[in-house]
């Protein structure tokens, strides 16, 4: 990739910039995953590996959180953006040297950020964790040119109209620049006080909200169709998706914060909005699945399919838990316990992580005109997966309505702890099984680039059969 | 080809995208920042200082540019006994919390107070000086800048303190080693009353950043844990190693903010140490090895006065 650097632009072939962002976001996803299992290791058995005080559990685990969102998802986006959205615009990437600097300099970025991190310096704030040079760098080095790259992409289309996918792509990537903004200001301000600890909330809410769960979506209404070859569905309800995700979204950001004493008024405010992301969920999930009528074979036979369609399916839980965990009823029994932790990585490793999975799967296919090395290793990551993420997901939410009872009974916290610890376990061996999918599909994919079979020009990749 | 078709569109999505700014940032930014500080908030802010946080003058959360928290029980300028008191001591070039430089963060009435009687508006950074937390006749708190009001001196004042409490430079230490990625700062409104205490009101963070509320709680609420357990041993062993006092915890070991030395000047040995807690741990020794006491400037010195400073 880096012999392109200097490249004409005519030189470099298409698609450079989609495969630098694909293989970076995989290597990113082993990384992360590695964290959360050494990071679960330690909740587990806490003083393993004791000895090592940079590897404590303090200073690893915003380490974690950062090197999945901006190492795996984004960068997963990122490569699927510079895929998809030429793509469906019927024309080339707008740059492809930008796009193979944006992805070196991501990379760059994105080490010296998790180094900072993992030192301790750390603007204090949950998920806007770090400190404004760094955030300065995000917003102008890594996420302008890249929302540039799509934008011009759609902007230069030789199609009449665009397509779901890419108008959630040129929003969610104009939502993120002004929400990382706005929800980075209180370091440059310095804002204070309850002001700051709202503007976290708004900012972890709305960049989950406006950034990871539309462009996830987007991303399976293009797989869906196109390996299918289903037209989608409705454009209508893609529609009523994508405005109620503008209106409904970007609004609730208070019910993170339901038992501080913010103002009464915004809490019953986003609680109420925070039901009505409903509506875009509902949507979604319908649209998707009344697309693959006639098809659900490919569920079953199809691994970009398996991966998108396990995503639409677990949104479905996920948009549940979502949609109701936050209102009073339920959300003062299970606030800030590891039901919360479960419901975050149903959002992150269950829905979104399956469906940029399968994003990279097919682009990496479709770009480099190569078949997929090996069904078998793809179908032994799919599972790992899904089994690891589901005795993640299973041991947190026990662990967290355990904590839940032992609020209001008002037990003596180390009997949570003891109560927790077998879950715990668990929680470390879900997120191994995670880890070590990742690094067969490191190697499944590195040998489909070396030795996969060629793809005929004029065929799409599921149309070939699988030789291994 | 642009955009031209979507025209409509692209008003609609600005339009949207505005108003659920101004709901969501302007509205709620207007309601909070009308409240006034509670006493709560006035301790908070002259003990933790500016920010605690990463910024230019601690860019590696060392804890350093923080005042001083004294107990008092004699006037340091006269030398006269005075009743217990607590005041926060800024040395000179020691940076204000935003509600000694910023008209709005302290709220109308406090804001009033303070000038009027605490003279505040008399401090400067470069100068420092020594403050207190009072009330009022209206039961109104207010700063009092007792460098002004009283003559209290910084070095008169710190010559003069029973003890000096390091809990602004411990919240840095706390930011740091991400304490609150387990620990909440919040008691929660619904039910935490009993084990954890009061939980926090509207304006008793004016001027706090960051506020550290935390959101996964692993572990017990700290908000109030100074007056559940004042107990500077059982701290000191717990943050050493807290399976000492706490077989079932969960909790990493902090023995590395001891730093080189202990209070006598003693070398710290942790593996030594470890070494000896393991044959321990089997059954082999009867007694845990002793805790060393860290040293005055050690960071853990600096953390467990943060800790015991939550009242």
């Amino acid at each position: 990739m880096l012999k392109y650097l200097f490249a004409k632009e005519d030189d470099i072939p298409q698609g450079t910039a989609a495969i630098f962002f694909g293989v970076s976001s995989i290597a990113w996803f082993i990384i992360g995953t590695g964290l959360g299992s050494f990071n679960a290791a330690k909740l587990a058995f806490p003083d393993f590996f004791h000895g090592l005080y940079a590897l404590q559990f303090g200073h690893m685990r915003q380490v974690h959180v950062h090197a999945v969102i901006f190492g795996w998802i984004a960068m997963a986006f990122a490569a699927s953006m510079m895929y998809i959205t030429p793509a469906l615009g019927n024309t080339k990437l707008w740059s492809e040297k930008l796009g193979v600097w944006n992805c070196l300099l991501y990379n760059v970025g994105l080490c010296l950020a998790l180094a900072l991190l993992w030192s301790g310096v750390t603007s204090g704030r949950e998920y806007s964790d770090h400190i404004w040079p760094i955030d300065l760098y995000i917003a102008f080095v890594m996420v302008v040119p890249w929302s540039l790259n799509v934008w011009m992409t759609i902007l230069n289309r030789r199609t009449q109209g665009i397509y779901t996918t890419n108008w959630f792509f040129a929003a969610c990537m104009f939502m993120t620049i002004i929400v990382f903004l706005i929800g980075n200001m209180p370091e440059w301000l310095h804002l204070t006080g309850l002001n700051e600890a709202y503007m976290t909330w708004w900012f972890a809410h709305n960049i989950l909200g406006l950034l990871i769960t539309p462009v996830a979506a987007a991303i399976t209404y293009y797989i869906v169709p196109k390996v299918t070859g289903n037209p989608l569905y409705s454009h209508r309800v893609g529609h009523l998706h994508f405005w109620s995700i503008v209106v409904f979204y970007s609004t609730p950001a208070a019910h993170h914060l339901m038992s501080s004493p913010l103002p009464e008024w915004l809490k019953s405010f986003a609680s109420v909005e925070g039901v009505l992301i409903l509506v875009p969920a509902v949507a979604y999930v319908c649209n998707i699945l009344l697309t693959m009528q006639g098809k659900w074979a490919m569920f079953v036979e199809n691994i970009e399919i398996k991966f998108t369609i396990t995503g639409v399916l677990l949104a479905i839980p996920l948009n549940m838990q979502g949609g109701f965990q936050q209102t009073r009823a339920i959300n003062w029994y299970i606030h800030g316990t590891g039901w919360i932790v479960a419901h975050a990585h149903l959002a992150l490793l269950g829905f979104s992580t399956f469906a940029e999975a399968a994003a990279v799967y097919y682009g990496m296919q479709v770009l480099l005109r190569r078949k997929l090395y090996s069904a078998s290793l793809a179908n032994f990551h799919f599972w790992m997966l899904l089994i690891g993420f589901s005795l993640y997901w299973t041991s947190m939410t026990i662990s967290g309505l355990i904590q839940g009872a032992a609020k209001i009974y008002e037990v003596p916290y180390v009997d949570v702890v003891i109560a927790e610890h077998p879950y715990m376990i668990v929680r470390w061996l879900g997120g191994t099984m995670v880890f070590f999918g990742n690094i067969v599909w490191l190697y499944n994919m590195i040998m489909t680039a070396r030795v996969g079979d060629i793809v005929p020009v004029g065929r799409q990749p599921a149309e070939v059969a699988y030789t291994r | 080809m642009a955009f031209r078709e979507y025209k409509i569109g692209c008003w609609m999505f600005g339009i949207a995208l505005s108003l659920s700014m101004f709901i969501t940032i302007v509205l709620p930014g207007l309601d909070i920042s009308s409240m006034s500080s509670t006493k709560v908030a006035l301790e908070k802010q002259l003990t933790y200082g500016w920010e605690s946080g990463f910024n230019y003058y601690d860019p590696f959360l060392q804890g350093k540019d923080k005042p001083i928290k004294v107990t008092l029980t004699k006037s340091p300028k006269t030398g006269a006994a005075i009743d217990k008191t607590h005041a926060y001591v800024f040395p000179a070039g020691t940076h204000f919390p935003d509600g000694l430089t910023h008209d709005n963060i302290l709220g109308d009435g406090v804001q009033q107070v303070s000038e009027s009687k605490g003279r505040i508006g008399d401090a400067t950074e470069e100068k420092g000086g020594v403050f207190l937390v009072q009330t009022d006749a209206n039961d109104t708190p207010y700063i009092e800048y007792a460098t002004a009001t009283r003559g209290w001196t910084v070095a008169a004042t710190l010559k003069a303190a029973d003890e000096q409490i390091l809990a602004g430079s411990g919240k840095t230490i706390f930011v740091r080693e991400g304490c609150w990625w387990c620990h909440t700062l919040l008691p929660e409104e619904t039910q935490d009353w009993q084990d954890f205490g009061r939980p926090p009101l509207v304006g008793d963070f004016n001027g706090e950043s960051p506020t550290t509320f935390g959101s996964d709680r692993k572990a017990p609420d700290l908000l109030h844990v100074g007056s559940r357990n004042s107990s500077r041993e059982w701290m000191t062993m717990h943050f050493f190693n807290p399976r000492l006092v706490q077989p079932h915890s969960i909790m990493p070991r902090y023995d590395y903010l001891w730093g080189d030395k202990d209070v006598d000047g003693k070398a710290v040995d942790l593996a030594a140490w470890d070494e000896h807690f393991m044959r321990y741990a089997a059954g082999d020794e009867i007694y845990p090895p002793e805790v060393p006491i860290p040293a005055a400037d050690s960071e853990a010195r600096k953390l467990i006065d943060f800790v015991l400073n939550l009242k």
